[in-house]
């Protein structure tokens, strides 16, 4: 379970910023990437996303398994891309630089190659800011921030318990899984894969049962507190805006403009090297 | 039963906890298939679980919210796989007005409404909104989402079909029918 990412407790002008902050600054990030594909824009992002990294105090060893993992992902969909069509990159920038041609369709394409690359890029330039996000926000703090920038409470509370009830689920889990295994219900690979999707129904019922009879416990004791009576509620993690967290924010807005500004410029997503 | 709004606290605490069994079992529970780098997604199965006994509202919220927090406890989330999970959660609670689960009514009738809505609310999901998506957002070659979204679509509609299935049948079989009650002679 040490892969799972997790919110690490440290004292650096990252963790300093509110909870709301990086959920916003992440949002506009995200958004900032996805819009463009633009070269210089998603080096900076990427890069910038490096600076922050390296201002919260985080350490190589924190991230190393999640780093190595999406670089297995991002490798994977580069193959599939190039495999399925070796000349995307062609039809985009609407220029043909062969560099070597290799066997069949295939060849080396100066504009295939810069199209997986910016495909690269527009992972790299989330995946810091996305890193920051969870590694660096208190998870008992996002109920806040969500309602904060405008999200009814209520969904904010089911974030907050499928966060705090996350653990005991997975608890749950092992324990019946355990027990249906010592009855020899199997679900690797040694069984038939419709057979092993069977047996999973028989580790979900008694599951999905306990978590009826949660859902049951959980909502009585919120309705016996008088959950929900109010339009509005207040949260005990909640903390003021600071200067530094307008900064941030101005921080991300202006970088979602520069990004849509690019589109302006260069008159689509995409910037142009071949022409 | 008093209905006030249709966002009870019952329906709150379901999406919590439908969003943390989604994270948990997409998370941690990887079914191994011929298929090499792809694992049965039970995690579908449940979600459709608690569409058909919560409705629309709570399985689009907590496949929304499960499988965010499945992409970002690896590291960085794919929207557009995010949304396909909230549109399928959607699309399948759709389907409890047509199954009467909580007077555990799931015959045959029940079987064929069930899974043909999530086949074809898979079907919208995979091939549908998660393809568009990751062509407006990462504009990718078709060819290569089409593979990749029939085989999700197929990989998905067979655990649904089984666990999906098999679950709310053992499920509908804890309810009382209504009428199950005979005055003895």
């Amino acid at each position: 379970m040490s892969a799972t990412l997790s919110y690490i407790k440290k004292d650096s002008p990252i963790h300093r910023l509110t909870g709301s902050t990086k959920f916003i600054f992440f949002l506009i990030w995200s958004v900032a990437a996805m819009i463009t594909y633009d070269t210089r824009v998603l080096v900076t992002m990427f890069l910038m996303g490096v600076i922050f990294f390296v201002m919260s105090g985080l350490k190589w060893k924190d991230i190393r398994f999640a780093v190595l993992f999406m670089t297995w992902l991002i490798v994977i969909n580069l193959v599939a891309l190039y495999a399925f069509a070796p000349e995307q990159g062609v039809g985009i920038y609407g220029t043909r630089h062969e560099i070597v041609h290799l066997f069949w369709r295939y060849s080396i394409v100066a504009e295939e190659f810069f199209y997986l690359f910016n495909f690269m890029m527009k992972y790299l330039a989330v995946i810091p800011v996305a890193l920051l996000f969870i590694l660096a926000t208190n998870p008992s703090e996002f109920a806040a921030s969500l309602n904060k920038i405008g999200v009814s409470y209520k969904v904010g509370y089911s974030v907050a318990i499928a966060l705090r009830y996350i653990p005991d689920v997975q608890r749950d889990f092992h324990e019946i899984s355990q027990a249906q295994q010592a009855r020899g219900i199997d679900l690797s690979k040694k069984d038939k894969l419709t057979d092993r999707l069977k047996n999973s129904a028989a580790i979900l019922f008694p599951l999905v049962l306990s978590s009826l009879q949660r859902i049951e416990v959980i909502s009585n004791a919120m309705e016996l507190r008088g959950f929900g009576k109010n339009k509005k509620r207040t949260w005990i993690v909640e903390r003021p805006f600071k200067k530094c967290d307008y900064v941030a924010i101005l921080v991300a807005v202006l970088m979602l403009a520069v990004s849509a500004g690019f589109m302006v410029i260069n008159g689509g997503r995409y910037f142009n090297p071949f022409v | 039963m008093e209905k006030k709004s249709k966002f009870t606290i019952k329906s709150i605490v379901a999406i919590g906890i439908g969003a943390a069994l989604f994270f948990v079992l997409g998370r941690f529970v990887a079914i191994p298939t011929p298929v090499p780098n792809t694992t049965a997604n039970i995690q579908y199965g449940i979600l459709s679980v608690f569409g058909i006994i919560f409705g629309p509202v709570v399985s689009m919220l907590a496949g929304f919210i499960g499988h965010t927090l499945i992409d970002l406890s690896w590291g960085s989330p794919w929207w557009s796989w995010i949304i396909a999970s909230a549109v399928y959660g959607l699309l399948i609670g759709l389907a409890k007005k047509a199954i009467d689960i909580e007077n555990g009514k799931f015959g045959v009738r029940e079987i064929v409404i069930f899974n043909v809505v999530q086949i074809v609310a898979h079907g919208i999901c995979w091939v549908g909104v998660a393809t568009a998506l990751d062509i407006i957002i990462y504009d990718e070659t078709l060819s290569k989402l089409v593979a990749q979204s029939l085989t999700a679509w197929g990989m998905n509609a067979l655990t649904t079909a089984i666990v999906g299935t098999l679950l709310l049948f053992a499920y509908a079989k804890t309810r009382t029918k209504a009428g199950s009650l005979q005055k003895e002679d």
